[in-house]
């Protein structure tokens, strides 16, 4: 049995092997949506029942779930689609992979009872493209579940028609973003549209469109079979449920944990081992990369779930928890980062482009010993400047990581600037990945 | 629905639903700094020059992409705003090069004029710059500094949404992205120089004018285009006598904010080395330079000489003034004079209710939403009209097309029918009941309009009487600066084109008989047997058929007025003096005309000429599209293999086949035999192969072409152009050889 912890129910009952049509319905799999389409549930109390479960966003921004629901147009005639986002590109995450590879069904099921809601035609599942065995493994899933009726026209002799796609990425973090994954699969370069008009409203191929992460959908089955309220009391008031955290960085077993929306940082870090031996904690970004980081006490006394992180000062986000100890050098950790985004940057607006390259420029140098007194005020200011002025989210993740890494550790950025030597040494702070930026192209590897 | 309200830095101003703040800073007169914001192109919203501060919103939002709504509150230059639009600035110029004194655009970039008012002193980038590769994108913009480019995308909106085609793309994410055409190819729209006005930096430039002069070294002076009858709107920008450079002069009536590169690039054949810049005599078989007046006297002698017998030959790209002494002196000393010259059917002349026009105003093109296009090679021949209606097919208008070719318009075809020369009659009057006339029927604001093939056709009377029986408007597009100009002057004058090759001597005004007449072959007998040839022009013939050469002043070295296909009566000055001796046609004309005794011919100025040209005549009650004219049988179908010809658009006139860079582009690549597949492999021969074309006495030898959507029995020979020139009627049968290859030619 794979063990997500006590409180699993996303990933409850799964070896690793059982991922089929047949397995899943055995768990209980299809009993919602057979139940919804038999009683002819009128789509509202679907999305009621959505609201009350206080499901929120496993994308990234926590946003609620059936709320978003309700904002397709009920009256519109054509298309609608509802798309699931596999891309998870956060750097730390990777739950969604595990959902695709040993629960798919729990997806598809979400995406159909979604689309039921929703009045939507179709779904796609857009799955980054390093996983492409998990994508084939999906197109047969979906295969499996148009066998049984579940996909297709009058599912389950109904009068609703739903079907399921799969799209692959091809790797490119932006993809993730909603619009810039929309463009991506009406064959576009993957570049975020300027919101609004917002999906609901014009989404894929302009029809309205819903997109929603891999884990939400996951959710909706259990939401639909034990009740909103079941759910909503898992975790706390507007933070319904269980959530899938991906612990990473210095723990002695990272990977995937699912527990309650509450639990205690603390708790979350036990199950994931504790920090190495001998190690003390230093820091964590508790929600993937785009997120500020928070110091170690701060996080011992907060709470996993959106509103105790948010008044922590940092976000829940996907759920990527990267546990930094004592012997991380927080000048390397930031220029890793601010690398990541620069190199991920899509480009086409402004402060993006041009701001996430200099920032990782001005860290990469403190990093390397030649920065200057007048650089942290600079790093601060280039945030604030890309912050809040871009057409994507993707600004602001470049942004916050820098600022709250200045704001928490900045005495480590002026050691390496005032010693040109790294506060932290120790043979572990030389990551495994070599020095970020090694594989520039070479005109800028030689400006770097 | 009724208006937004909302209030602009304290001011009120009420918009349309729909309409963006920008729309509405624009209304007030407010200036938002923008880049990638461009009236005619979708908002990409990407360079974020324009944030403000907008109350209740948390961020700063860009100007050009949010939608007003009602009760908004807007601060264009806050202090919020201002930060936000300078740190904008900031990064615009990070990695920008700030070299503006060794730049072509400085003096006229956006970025340059921005960084004034929003930029700062110093900057506190110290990182090295970004380098972006030089790229050629062919012969007339020039993508030699793409380090200078700000992503904003103007470019590739451009080619996607006004030209029809994206030829230039973004690769790359983030810092890596770069601006490149479709590898190893060139931007090969006949709109690309337009993308040089939209670029705010020096990223695209002319490659003709770039470093040839400042933009303050220049004077500006307004011009007409002579080239097709749309008449666009030219600001002409001269130093020290050379005109450097055409922009287009803003006139939404006309050529809006564009110009086709033919209208940009043909001022560069001002400076051929094939000018004509001295009067000059042959005498006995040999050349000589001599002096006008002797030049003149020679001439007015001959013309005296064979009086009644006179034939001038103008082409639609004479102006005005030019035309109306043509007519004059052709009716003085009996003959006939004619401007139509490619044209081969004048069966309508006594027939027809007016001048021939577009039917329209140019700017009602837009509202079209039914539209049939008969015999026109719509996007080469009238590039901006075709964008027009490019415009309008994106709004839901139907286009339809009747033609000989199926040539790609790069805009939403609704209904085609393609079908041979001699059909084109029979299937315009079949039109109702097709799927076109379906179409058709089903539209409120329809126009069926007669393109230059159209007009050249055999039986172009008979394609109008059937047009108008349609029974919806119709409009012709002018071919050339003076098609509608022409009749207004007067002409024809005693006769028409045709007939007008029949007399003793022979007047030439801009015409090179082998290029600009519908029949090459019979122009040049007719001037073979002329006892005497004297042609006007700017440049030195390349056939070598008259007996005097007058070196006449051609666009933007002479004033005149050109009357464009929907009527409009477009004066214009010289913009620099004219080459060498060379005169405005205009004074030679009246100088031949006093010589040769002429009475009433003493016109001191062109403003003379003109008001003698227009008086008494309401231009707007001359128009008519009207032709009274009973149906004719259709003509027999032909025996042998039909010609399609069309004017290559960079061979149109004498101006634009001098001009260097235009002669380097895709669309002056020299012309080909175009057949399709059964034909070639009827004829043996293999694209790429070398044809012998023969028609009447002349032949010329070209490549074989495949083009699979050409009508049965057809070979689509372009006309205008030296390697054909030796062929006969642009409209006539034709015999095809295939050349075995090795053989010595
Ligand atoms: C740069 C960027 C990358 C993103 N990547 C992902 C991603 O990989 N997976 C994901 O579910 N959401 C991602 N998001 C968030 C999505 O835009 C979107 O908010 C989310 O898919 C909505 O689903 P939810 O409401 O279920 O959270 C990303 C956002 C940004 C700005
Ligand atoms: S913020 Fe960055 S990733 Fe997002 S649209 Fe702008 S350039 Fe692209
Ligand atoms: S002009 Fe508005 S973002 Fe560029």
């Amino acid at each position: 049995m794979l063990d997500y912890g006590p409180d699993a129910i996303l990933m409850a009952g799964l070896d690793g092997a059982n991922w089929r049509l047949a397995d899943y319905e055995k768990r209980g799999g299809y009993e919602a949506l057979r139940k919804l389409l038999a009683d002819q549930v009128p789509p509202e109390r679907v999305i009621a029942e959505v609201k009350k479960s206080a499901l929120r966003g496993r994308g990234g921004a926590g946003f609620p779930t059936g709320l978003k629901w309700s904002f397709m147009p009920r009256q519109f005639p054509g298309a609608k689609y509802m798309v699931c986002n596999s891309d998870e590109g956060e750097p730390g995450t990777c739950k969604d992979r595990d959902l695709l590879r040993y629960n798919p069904h729990s997806v598809i099921e979400g995406m159909i009872i979604a689309g039921y809601a929703t009045g939507s035609t179709a779904g796609y599942n857009y799955i980054h493209g390093e996983i492409w065995a998990l994508y084939e493994q999906f197109e047969e899933a979906i295969e499996e579940a148009r066998r049984a009726g579940y996909l297709g026209r009058d599912i389950l002799g109904s009068a609703f028609s739903f079907e399921v796609y799969a799209h692959p990425g091809f790797g490119a973090y932006i993809c993730g973003e909603e619009t810039g994954l929309l463009e991506s699969i009406e064959g576009k370069k993957g570049q975020p549209r300027f919101k609004p008009p917002f999906p609901a409203s014009f989404g894929l191929y302009g029809k309205p469109t819903t997109v929603n992460n891999t884990e939400t959908f996951a959710a909706v089955p259990w939401i639909m079979r034990h009740g909103g309220d079941a759910f909503l009391n898992l975790g706390r008031p507007n933070n319904g449920g269980t959530k899938l955290f991906s612990v990473t960085g210095h723990v002695a077993r990272p990977g995937n944990y699912e527990v309650r929306l509450g639990t205690p940082f603390a708790r979350l870090l036990e199950m994931a081992g504790g920090t190495r031996a001998g190690k003390r904690l230093k820091a964590v970004i508790p929600g993937g990369s785009s997120m500020p980081v928070l110091p170690a006490d701060v996080m011992l006394a907060t709470d996993m779930d959106y509103d105790s992180i948010a008044k922590a000062g940092s976000m829940l986000g996907s759920g990527a928890v990267i546990v930094m100890d004592e012997t991380t050098c927080m000048v390397r950790a930031l220029e890793r980062l601010s690398y990541f985004y620069f190199e991920e940057s899509c480009g086409q607006c402004t402060p993006c482009r041009e701001g996430t390259g200099w920032l990782y420029r001005v860290v990469h140098r403190i990093e390397t010993g030649r920065g200057r007194a007048e650089d942290l005020a600079l790093l601060d200011n280039v945030s604030d400047n890309i912050a809040g002025r871009t057409i994507c989210a993707l600004g602001d993740a470049a942004a916050l990581p820098v600022k709250s890494f200045l704001k928490h550790f900045r005495h480590e950025f002026e050691h390496h600037i005032e010693h040109r030597s790294c506060l932290v040494s120790g043979p572990d702070s030389e990551p495994k990945w070599g020095r970020a930026g090694a594989h520039l192209p070479p005109a800028m590897a030689r400006a770097a | 629905m009724s208006e937004l309200n909302l209030e602009i830095d304290g001011r009120a101003v009420a918009v349309p639903p729909g309409a963006t703040v920008m729309d509405a800073a624009v209304k007030l007169g407010i200036y938002v700094p923008h880049f990638c914001y461009h009236r005619k192109l979708s908002i990409a919203a990407n360079c974020r020059m324009c944030l403000v501060e907008v109350e209740r919103a948390p961020k700063p939002l860009p100007a050009c992409a949010t939608p007003a709504t009602d009760g908004m509150k807007v601060r264009t230059n806050s202090a919020g705003a201002k930060s936000a639009q300078q740190g904008v600035m900031e990064f615009l110029l990070i990695n920008h090069p700030l070299d503006c004194p060794i730049c072509d655009q400085g003096g006229e970039c956006q970025l340059q004029d921005l960084a004034v008012g929003y930029g700062k002193s110093a900057s506190r980038f110290e990182e090295d710059k970004r380098v972006v590769p030089a790229k050629d994108i062919g012969p007339l913009v020039a993508a030699e500094e793409m380090s200078r480019c700000i992503q904003c995308t103007r470019c590739v909106r451009f080619g996607q949404e006004i030209a029809g085609v994206m030829e230039l793309g973004m690769i790359h994410r983030g810092e890596h992205a770069e601006i490149v055409a479709f590898v190893g190819r060139t931007v090969d729209s006949e709109l690309s120089g337009n993308m040089i006005d939209l670029c705010p930096v020096g990223a695209l430039t002319s490659k003709p004018f770039r470093f040839a002069a400042r933009t303050w070294e220049l004077a500006r002076r307004k011009s007409i285009s002579p080239h097709c009858g749309l008449g666009s709107n030219l600001v002409v920008q001269v130093k020290q006598n050379r005109v450097k450079r055409v922009l287009p002069l803003e006139n939404e009536a006309v050529n809006e904010c564009w110009l086709s590169d033919k209208d940009r690039y043909s001022y560069e054949a001002l400076e051929s080395g094939e000018r004509l810049t001295r009067p000059m005599l042959k005498d006995h078989g040999q050349w000589r330079e001599v002096d006008w007046p002797q030049a003149l006297e020679r001439v007015a002698a001959e013309l005296t000489k064979a009086a009644g017998s006179v034939g001038i030959l103008a082409t639609p790209h004479s102006t005005l003034e030019e035309l109306y002494l043509a007519g004059r002196l052709a009716q003085a000393l009996g003959g006939s004079a004619d401007f139509r010259l490619r044209q081969s059917d004048f069966s309508g002349d006594a027939k027809r209710g007016g001048i021939p026009w577009l039917g329209m105003p140019v700017a009602n093109l837009d509202g079209l939403d039914r539209v049939l296009v008969v015999g026109s090679f719509l996007r080469k021949d009238h590039p901006l009209l075709a964008q027009r209606l490019r415009q309008a097919a994106k709004r839901g208008c139907r286009v339809n097309v009747l033609h000989s070719v199926d040539d790609d318009w790069l805009m939403p075809i609704a209904n085609r029918k393609i079908v041979p020369p001699s059909e084109l009659l029979e299937a315009l009057r079949g039109v109702n009941g097709t799927p076109i006339g379906e179409s058709l029927r089903s539209g409120r604001n329809v126009a069926v309009l007669l393109g230059n093939f159209a007009q050249q056709h055999p039986q172009a009377a008979q394609l109008q009487a059937a047009a108008q029986a349609l029974g919806y408007p119709i409009g012709f597009l002018g071919e050339a600066a003076n098609s509608v100009g022409g009749y207004l002057a007067g002409l024809p004058v005693g006769g028409n084109a045709a007939s007008a090759l029949g007399h003793k001597a022979l007047v030439l005004l801009n015409a090179e008989p082998e290029l600009d007449c519908a029949d090459p072959q019979t122009a040049g007998q007719a001037l073979e047997r002329a006892q005497f040839v004297v042609a006007l022009g700017a440049f030195r013939p390349a056939r070598d058929g008259a007996d005097v050469l007058l070196p006449i002043a051609p666009f933007a070295e002479t004033a005149g007025t050109f009357v464009s296909t929907e009527g409009r009566i477009q004066s214009f000055h010289p913009a620099v003096r004219p080459a060498g001796d060379a005169r405005p046609a205009w004074k030679v004309l009246r100088v031949l005309g006093n010589l040769a005794g002429v009475a009433g011919f003493d016109y001191e100025t062109l403003e003379q000429v003109r008001e003698a040209c227009l008086r008494g005549k309401d231009l707007a009650a001359l128009l008519s599209n009207r032709i009274d004219l009973a149906a004719s049988p259709a003509a027999p179908a032909p025996q042998g293999l039909q010609r399609i010809a069309e004017v290559p658009i960079h061979f149109a006139d004498a101006l634009v086949r001098r001009a260097p860079s235009l002669q380097k582009t895709r669309d002056a690549q020299p012309p080909r035999a175009w057949m399709n597949a059964r034909l070639m492999q009827q004829l043996g021969v293999s694209a790429g192969q070398p044809v012998l074309i023969r028609q009447g006495s002349g032949e010329a030898r070209l490549a074989a072409a495949l083009d699979d959507r050409l009508p049965e029995g057809c070979v689509r020979v372009p006309a205008a152009h030296a390697s054909t020139a030796g062929l006969g009627a642009m409209f006539g049968t034709l015999g095809v050889q295939a050349v075995a290859v090795g053989k010595a030619a």
